[in-house]
């Protein structure tokens, strides 16, 4: 049965969502809208993990990875913003092209 | 086909759609906005999954958290209606190109791959009391680990971010 739904939909859901993802962080310009394409992406590592933890482990260790990757996103995104609002203080851009050197 | 699996096609097309805008939307403020969506869509895919505590951690966290940041980053930064924050169109067709061979490997290993499921019966719902001895027990120290992690992100984005 083809729409009846199982692990594969998840995963072909998810696979979706991080290629979307991954296009995103490959063609914007502006450094918050890769930030955003990260995002996506680890939504997408977050949905495999719990489909996972249902269907081929059935218990939930793959719900408390999921935890663990909402802790990591949070830490890496206010770094990310701090960094980039650091940058758009200094150099009045957050266009990629323009941030050429480490120091600033 | 069943009632979730009806709810599961509508929360992917919640998920993807506005996950579609974000990234080929030219204007930087609507793709944020429409993360809103998608991280919404998310969460029902969670909710259907049997995960309920991560569905709501999802809403609080997501929505709450990140995507508010996210939108004050965006506003903080000038000219959003400006030429500078459009990006190029054409910009977009060599990674689409490279989106879409990518995920033709992933939707041929995903449909031939055997994988070993081993589904029972459905587990009790609330998750919450469950998942909690299992981050006092077995994961206690990736769960030590991630509250030093937190107060190190915490630290270095305020010592980042202050002004001179």
């Amino acid at each position: 049965m083809m729409f009846a739904v199982d692990l594969r939909h998840y995963l072909v859901l998810s696979a979706i969502l991080f290629v979307l993802g991954i296009i995103g962080i490959l063609s914007r310009k502006n450094s918050v809208g890769i930030l955003m394409g990260i995002e996506l992406v680890m939504n997408s590592a977050g949905i495999n993990f719990v489909a996972f933890s249902k269907y081929v482990a059935a218990d939930l260790s793959g719900q408390i990875f999921a935890l663990f990757i909402f802790v990591i996103a949070a830490s890496e995104v206010v770094i990310a913003l701090a960094i980039i609002l650091r940058i758009y203080q200094n150099k009045t851009t957050v266009d990629i092209e323009d941030i050429k050197d480490l120091k600033c | 086909m069943t009632a979730q699996d009806v709810f599961f096609y509508i929360f992917a097309l919640i998920t993807l759609v506005p996950a579609f805008v974000c990234v080929f939307h030219p204007n930087i403020l609507y793709a944020g906005l429409s993360l809103f969506g998608s991280f919404f869509g998310v969460a029902g895919i969670y909710v259907l999954l049997g995960a309920d505590f991560i569905a709501a951690t999802q809403v609080l966290i997501y929505v709450g958290g990140i995507l508010v940041l996210i939108l004050f980053a965006v506003m903080l930064s000038k000219n959003i209606y400006g030429a500078k924050f459009q990006d190029e169109k054409k910009k977009k067709i060599l990674p689409g190109l490279l989106g879409l061979i990518l995920l033709g490997f992933l939707v041929k290993f995903i449909l031939t791959t055997p994988w070993n499921m081993t589904l029972t019966d459905e587990a009790p719902l609330p998750t919450v009391s469950r998942l909690g001895d299992l981050l006092l027990t077995d994961y206690l120290l990736p769960f030590e680990l991630a509250s030093i992690l937190l107060l190190a992100a915490l630290i270095g984005a305020i010592i980042l971010a202050r002004s001179k």
